[in-house]
């Protein structure tokens, strides 16, 4: 039989697709950590960055703890809040949450950065308050690098979740660490197929999301692209 | 089990006993990542050169060496790893096919993005000056875009260096094995010692290299002090 069969057959068995081992529960989990992890990862952190770029100070923090966040291996972080908090669903939360805050940060002190002083200036001479300053005029023109650290954010924490399996937490990089450590091949090839695809689909349907919340004002001049430097996503996962 | 409690417990985050009898691992450990990551960042570099230039030459071509360096990129690493094992097994090739795959994007992009910001006025007057499309590269084009290239291999290496340690599980993994160790024996020191070189090795990778880039772009300091 050849391993494209059992492939085929593995994904076929309809023991793979009920129970807490079965695929929809599993991507039930990955999805839930996921977002659970990004949502309070984008509490703490575009708060942070929009204070930080709205003041237009300690630039030299918001940058450097991206660079810092890159250099940690997220393997190593997961191991580490294994140790400090045991086996389960928290370590892989919190070494997540950490792993997600730095892109949101940079981003969205990039963004609001970018705002030309011109226009913030044009505001206040319209007699907007500071708070409508930011949040009628800051907020939306820097959206377009706002909404691509949530992105880039989300897909490094669906592509690290996957690593969550080996820290004894549940998610479809079950598959793969299991098969790994029973030497099942086959397995671990259809988890991985599994985790593609959904760090796939994550990437484009975010893209499209992201296209969407920016305002219409700035669609009909050329969207920026992720700034250069920062590569998009899965960074170090 | 409650062995295993206790044990947990008294367990400190290092153990400068088990540090001193390990040094030949941990630097067979430390060794072997150098290897991995200077292997795979060389490929990638050799493999994104032609098809950067490829894209840069031909708008056509462009789109689509975007969109599968962008695909490979978002696989996650485990994932990557774990497609190949069926066919390149738990070995060195496999780890290096996953680390290669992760530079492209990265090194691609920023060498194109470097090419594009030659401004066109200095292309003109290369090519006023008599210069052929081939020379003209080499002494103008390339120049000028090397800070970007060597910010894109700065990137590349510091990923790289991160990445690394996820190949242990497939049984390579240079500090990674460290780490793993940790995990399995549920022992700190072997897990600290790991994640505090491969923290080192990446700042001092990227020190380095940005020295490096100071080193070969001596116009900018000229500029910057101006």
């Amino acid at each position: 039989m050849t391993f494209l069969h059992q492939v085929l057959q593995w994904f076929a068995d309809p023991s793979h697709w009920q129970g807490t081992g079965g695929i929809p529960h599993r991507l039930a989990e990955h999805l839930l950590m996921s977002g659970a992890s990004v949502g309070t990862a984008a509490l703490i952190a575009l708060p942070l960055g929009i204070a930080l770029g709205h003041r237009r100070r300690g630039g030299f923090y918001a940058i450097n703890v991206s660079n810092v966040g890159r250099a940690i291996p997220s393997f190593a972080l997961l191991v580490i809040a294994l140790q400090v908090f045991g086996i389960g669903a928290r370590p892989a939360f919190v070494a997540l949450v950490a792993l997600a805050i730095p892109p949101i940060v940079t981003n969205s002190y990039a963004g609001l950065m970018g705002v030309e002083a011109d226009i913030r200036e044009a505001a206040r001479g319209m007699g907007m308050r500071e708070r409508a300053v930011l949040f009628r005029v800051e907020i939306p023109i820097a959206m377009p690098l706002i909404m691509a650290g949530l992105r880039t954010s989300a897909v490094q924490v669906v592509a690290t979740a996957t690593l969550a399996a080996l820290v004894a937490w549940g998610g479809l990089g079950r598959y793969i660490v299991d098969g790994l450590a029973q030497r099942d091949f086959v397995q671990v090839f259809c988890g991985a197929v599994l985790v593609a695809l959904l760090s796939i689909l994550v990437e484009l349907g975010l893209g499209g999301i992201q296209a969407l919340a920016i305002p219409r004002g700035l669609r009909l001049t050329s969207a920026p692209e992720r700034p250069v430097g920062y590569p998009d996503s899965g960074l170090a996962a | 089990m409650a062995a295993g409690m206790l044990a947990d417990a008294t367990d400190p985050w290092i153990r400068w006993d088990w540090v001193g009898r390990h040094i030949p691992v941990i630097t067979a450990a430390l060794l072997q990542h150098v290897e991995l990551t200077a292997i795979a960042v060389g490929a990638g570099l050799l493999i994104s050169v032609p098809f950067a230039l490829w894209a840069w030459r031909v708008p056509l071509v462009r789109d689509p060496v975007f969109a599968v360096s962008g695909i490979l990129y978002t696989i996650p690493s485990l994932a990557l790893f774990a497609m190949l094992v069926p066919f390149t097994g738990l070995s060195t090739l496999t780890s290096e096919i996953g680390l290669v795959s992760y530079t492209l994007l990265i090194l691609i992009r920023n060498i194109v993005v470097g090419l594009e910001g030659v401004p066109a006025e200095v292309r003109e007057a290369a090519n006023g000056m008599g210069y052929r499309p081939l020379a003209r590269m080499i002494r103008i084009d390339f120049p000028l875009a090397l800070p970007a290239v060597i910010a894109g291999i700065r990137i590349a290496t510091v990923t790289t260096i991160g990445l690394v340690t996820v190949t242990a599980v497939i049984g390579q993994g240079g500090l990674g094995q460290l780490i793993l160790e940790g995990l399995i024996n549920d022992f700190k020191s072997p897990l600290l010692v790991g994640a505090v070189l491969s923290v080192l090795l990446a700042v001092i990778a990227d020190i380095s290299l940005s020295g490096l880039q100071r080193l070969a772009t001596p116009w900018s300091q000229a500029e910057a002090r101006a």
